[in-house]
């Protein structure tokens, strides 16, 4: 089948398999291997990306399911060599070690700062507890985000919200 | 890699169209809604179907509005909205309660009322809510709509009344006055499912109950309800003694299994002092105070 949707604001029509995950969608139709796949079983959140601006594992998502709306990957955070306040944060305050959850913290945070630009501590553990960080570097991801919200300009960009 | 099975994808945009589909598809088409149930289920193939028909752009069916006597909930209403519902919050917070703890929020902003009450997985978490409020469902065909009570509805685990050529579009929830209600569960992490859980709700009249319901997951077939509970709590005054009393009550009806979530008998166990605290917490709550 043609499934036909908006990733980072470009459109792309491609021919799919109907069982397609989006996650294998997004990495190995499109390239874009900034989304990682993780637990294949909706625990871990690595493979988190934006639908409609809406965090959402797209390992339990069908690329099928995804026609007609729009997604925004981690590649679509930056803008004109312009990172996202939420990278800043994350470069800031070494809101990484491995990586490998980082694209879908990222776009988690993302989503957050949209709905509420000044969340409270509890708030953002709250909004990120549905991903996990092997490396348990759960604090500085924490004061990444807060470093976000604190330098967030006045424009939000990287985000359909 | 873990991926579905080959299947047939279909979306509609309407009830009508879906049902159409359903109907014409038959019995090896399944609707999918936000999918978090049914495609790890597909993944593992313990569920095969020929054909999936998405309903996610069926709008008509995602909203929450009250009526005179009733909140009627679409069924494609996503835990997020539960959860956020100011509305259910008020008149029923064992909502709220129940949604904190299902899953984790970015489940929650796929997942639907409407799909887990199909999922039928005794130790989903929205059976037992549903339950415990006494709600109803409005089952869709393309000769009409029947109602059915949460007790019909659930035929088994992983089994509902819905039929082939049918769909749950509407679940319903009676409005009564002096009520309220709480959600309890223990489980092993944070959003897994639950060891056991359990739901209450109570309605006053004066310093009495006038009705009390309890309803519980993960302890086994067809106890989102439990009828003896309601039976104890008709026309009592609440007392540590009654809580005690419907506690064993709810243990001695359920059938939990020894797994690797924990014994039959510290499930039997959670099952009685769960009760105990969703009552206390609802006939507080009721009373005006907040718990």
């Amino acid at each position: 089948m043609q499934v036909t949707m908006t990733v980072n604001g470009n459109e792309v029509s491609e021919e799919i398999e109907p069982r397609h995950l989006l996650v294998h969608f997004i990495r190995d139709q499109l390239g874009l291997t900034g989304t990682h796949w993780g637990c294949d079983t909706s625990n871990c959140g690595t493979c988190v990306v934006l639908i409609d601006g809406e965090p959402t594992k797209s390992c339990t998502t069908l690329a099928a399911m995804t026609g007609g709306h729009e997604v925004t990957t981690v590649e679509g955070l930056e803008v004109d060599n312009v990172l996202d306040p939420v990278q800043e944060g994350f470069m800031q305050c070494h809101g990484l070690q491995c990586g490998f959850c980082t694209p879908g913290m990222m776009l988690t945070a993302r989503a957050l700062l949209d709905s509420n630009p000044n969340p409270s501590e509890d708030v953002i553990r709250e909004a990120i507890s549905g991903q996990i960080c092997r490396c348990t570097g759960y604090s500085t991801i924490v004061r990444s985000i807060q470093w976000a919200a604190e330098h967030e300009s006045a424009v939000s960009i990287g985000s359909p919200a | 890699m873990q991926v579905p099975a080959p299947f047939e994808y279909e979306r509609a945009t309407s009830v009508e169209q879906a049902i159409a589909l359903r109907e014409r598809l038959g019995e090896e088409a399944r609707f999918i809604a936000g999918g978090h149930s049914l495609l790890p289920m597909m993944k593992l193939r313990l569920a095969n179907p020929e054909y999936l028909i998405d309903i996610n752009d069926c709008t008509e069916l995602f909203y929450i509005t009250e009526d005179a006597d009733q909140i009627r909930i679409g069924a494609m209403t996503r835990h997020r909205e539960l959860l956020d519902s100011a509305l259910l919050a008020q008149h029923f917070p064992i909502f709220r309660d129940a949604e904190k703890v299902i899953a984790d929020p970015v489940v929650r902003n796929r997942g639907t009322l409407g799909g887990s009450l199909c999922q039928a997985d005794p130790s989903e978490d929205l059976s037992a809510v549903c339950a415990t409020l006494d709600a109803s469902c409005v089952i869709k065909s393309t000769t009409g709509e029947r109602v059915v009570s949460m007790h019909d509805f659930h035929v088994g685990p992983y089994e509902t009344a819905v039929g082939d050529a049918e769909m749950l579009t509407e679940i319903r929830i009676p409005l009564k006055p002096n009520g309220s209600s709480a959600y309890e569960k223990v489980e092993r992490r944070a959003g897994d499912w639950a060891v056991v859980s359990a739901g209450a709700a109570v309605w006053m009249d004066g310093a009495t109950i006038a009705e009390g319901r309890v309803g519980l997951a993960a302890v086994g077939a067809n106890t989102t309800s439990i009828g003896p509970v309601s039976e104890i709590l008709r026309g009592a005054t609440p007392s540590e003694e009654l809580y005690q009393q419907a506690g064993e009550a709810a243990a001695a009806n359920c059938s939990p299994q020894t797994d690797q979530r924990g014994t039959a008998e510290y499930k039997t166990h959670l099952a009685m002092e769960l009760t105990k605290r969703a009552l206390r917490r609802s006939v507080t709550r009721a009373n005006g105070q907040e718990a």
